[in-house]
């Protein structure tokens, strides 16, 4: 076993996401249940069973950051999956259609050996939830059907009022419990509840650590950037129910904590201005992003798409843990996601905010124009939105991103030293 | 004292010699942009023009799509700025700027000191740019700067509804052969190109004085297709293809002169 003491919380990031994906790999061999879930979806149930997770929108950010998506999302085309449809969807449906030929042929496809990712499993069932959008809905039940493999759905109501009304918690727990039994005859034994219990403990652990570096930007200098959020949510989506996200996240925050007493800052230098990005990193091109802001003396201390798993609950109390899951600000009303991001921007201090204008993440992107309006009226920041995709990179041209920030960066300035009169 | 401002952009090349933060003494541009010979060719036609050299400028910005790529500059600015800066010193009066270029839309809203407020600009699609004008002028075999005359004689504008250059491209050559007057299709490119920045400028907030720049600005059709739709009068910056370079100059000498914050 490798030991882990001495390590920095970079190498826990990488260390964990290998393993997380080997003992997928280890179970897979060893005929033990694997499944792939959405990444919002609840971890507990399925962890509580021993049954390995794959998470397949961490692993298709993976492939767009490597730069491996146009390969797989080219399958997805030939198999007719509209350009439309999330790229996320694509990618996973064409690696595992990729999968899926080499388990029929036993041949493994070109694509797929030269994929930059790590390899992943086939999964013996799916689990879906819809807090996050709908279209993960149809993607989970074409795996299924594909596959042949159990599926199972938790559905969660949109919320148009807040705050979130009983019937609805009551209805998502019940919705808990039937993903309890469809557990229980997958796995062909008894729901083990106690182990449950441990589990959901163990994802509020987690979780606070997450939350502990995320609070952490709203210090001015900051000693963290959002978009080291950005690589550190592979383990918030993937391992929360287990102490590999707590170690790490612990690791990391007590770094952060360490620097920001010693006056080391994430901006090397003097940071000069901070913004808000709203909405998932634009993986194919996340340096271009990253230095096109840095270089502008720019750093992101607000990001509203990690508290996605500011997954706060009680542990033993079905209710609570259901508020927790629908409570997350994609599956709320328009007053609420404009307050969300409200306390994001006034959190991270922010002097301009960014909208990624992803047509693949319809309920984060779709808002983006009314949004950005009605909290420009509050906050009289200035905004830009820039077409972008979380893992397409052919939606996204470098030269308009740049421009656009470009402007922001000025308009940010000039707001900063009173040359603006408004 | 002279600064230069440097303007970059898809499908032209303009620079902008200022003397003192006020006095144009050279304004070029070539209609090719960057990445080709324009870049270097405007600068030598500008310094020519004005019998200056390159050290006589004592502050350089560049602007626009290839501002990165101007090796003589200082610095760059976004044309976002420097559009407002520009359009601003000649037309105090203006609030919003339509600029229609090669590739881009903008619609920018400006505060009372020329700052900018806020600005939208076309997303992936270039239908209703600079560029959907080139497609339509090769197709109509009409010269880009006679289109604004054949619009005048238009009596009933087509429709071209395409939110796509080149579907909107087959759409014109359909009504061609039709038998549709080009007189008339050209009015409805001109409205399609209008549709498009003005629903930039509502975004802003319409308020006047509005200002036009950019290549497309010497459309008159164009410019008279927005003022329709607007219900607003559209004044042109003069020389409309050189004011982000002038914004670009005019930072220039305030750097010089310590008075841009």
């Amino acid at each position: 076993m490798t030991d882990t003491t001495n390590m920095s919380a970079k190498e826990l990031l990488g260390f964990y996401q290998e393993e997380l994906y080997e003992e997928a790999r280890r179970a897979k061999k060893e005929g033990k249940l694997v499944c792939w879930s959405a990444s919002v979806a609840p971890s507990e149930f399925c962890v509580a069973m021993d049954i390995a997770m794959i998470y397949p929108e961490t692993h298709a950010a993976g492939i767009g950051a490597r730069k491996g998506a146009l390969d797989v999302l080219e399958v997805a085309d030939e198999k007719g999956y509209n350009v439309d449809t999330c790229s996320y969807a694509r990618v996973n449906m064409g690696y595992m259609e990729l999968l899926k030929q080499e388990a029929l042929t036993g041949k493994t496809p070109e694509k797929l050996e030269k994929s930059p990712a790590a390899r992943i499993p086939l999964p013996d069932l799916v689990i879906t939830c819809n807090n996050i959008c709908n279209t993960l809905l149809k993607w989970y039940e074409n795996l299924a059907v594909e596959l042949n493999i159990p599926l199972i759905i938790i559905d969660v109501p949109f919320n148009h009022t807040m705050p979130i009304p009983q019937y609805s918690k009551d209805y998502i727990a019940e919705q808990f419990k039937n993903a309890i039994s469809q557990l229980e005859e997958i796995c062909g034994r008894k729901f083990d509840y106690d182990k449950f219990l441990k589990v959901q403990e163990q994802t509020q652990r987690s979780v606070a650590q997450w939350n502990r570096i995320a609070s952490l930007s709203s210090h001015k200098p900051s000693p963290l950037n959002g978009f080291d959020l950005f690589n550190y949510m592979a383990l918030i989506v993937c391992a929360r129910s287990r102490d590999y996200a707590e170690i790490t996240f612990k690791k990391f925050a007590d770094e952060l904590e360490e620097n920001l007493k010693n006056g080391i800052f994430a901006f090397k230098g003097n940071e000069q201005k901070r913004v808000t990005w709203e909405g998932i990193a634009v993986w194919p091109h996340l340096g271009h992003t990253f230095k096109g802001l840095k270089n502008l003396g720019n750093i992101m201390t607000g990001s509203a798409y990690p508290g996605l798993w500011n997954l706060s609950y009680t542990p033993g109390d079905m209710s609570s843990m259901a508020e927790a899951y629908t409570r997350i600000y994609i599956n709320t009303c328009l007053d609420n996601k404009v307050k969300v991001l409200s306390d994001i921007i006034s959190g991270g201090k922010c002097d301009g905010v960014i909208y990624h204008q992803n047509r693949s993440c319809k309920l984060m992107s779709f808002l983006n124009v009314e949004t950005a309006d009605i909290l420009q009226k509050q906050n009289h920041l200035p905004y830009v939105s820039f077409d972008g995709d979380q893992t397409d990179p052919r939606n996204f041209a470098p030269a308009q991103f740049d421009t656009r920030i470009q402007a922001l960066d000025e308009m940010m300035k000039q707001n900063k030293e009173g040359v603006s009169n408004e | 004292m002279f600064t230069m401002g440097i303007d970059i952009g898809s499908s032209s090349s303009k620079v902008v010699i200022l003397e003192d933060g006020f006095n144009i003494i050279a304004g070029e541009v070539i209609q090719i942009g960057t990445g080709s010979t324009g870049p270097k060719r405007v600068l030598d036609e500008a310094l020519s023009k004005s019998s200056l050299k390159l050290q006589d400028m004592a502050r350089i910005i560049a602007t626009g799509y290839g501002r990165s790529s101007v090796d003589e500059a200082h610095k760059q600015i976004s044309e976002i700025s420097c559009q407002a800066k520009g359009v601003f010193f000649l037309v105090p009066s203006a609030k919003v700027i339509i600029d229609i270029g090669g590739q881009d839309v903008k619609a920018i809203k400006l505060d009372s000191k020329g700052c900018v407020k806020q600005f939208f600009m076309n997303d992936k699609c270039a239908a209703g740019t600079g560029r959907f004008l080139d497609v339509m002028s090769r197709v109509l075999e009409v010269n880009l700067n006679e289109m604004a005359e054949y619009d005048s004689r238009a009596t009933e504008p087509a429709t071209v509804s395409s939110t796509c250059t080149v579907f909107a491209e087959s759409e014109v050559i359909s009504q061609l052969s039709n038998g549709v007057a080009k007189e008339n299709i050209i009015a409805g490119v001109h409205q399609s190109v209008a549709s498009k920045a003005c629903g930039l400028a509502y975004r802003c907030g319409v308020e006047e004085d509005i200002v036009m720049c950019g290549g497309v600005a010497k459309d008159e059709g164009v410019v008279r297709a927005i003022s329709k739709e607007l219900k607003k009068p559209v004044i042109v910056a003069p020389n409309p293809q050189i004011t982000a370079a002038l914004g670009a100059a005019i930072f220039a000498f305030e750097e010089v002169m310590g008075t841009n914050k």
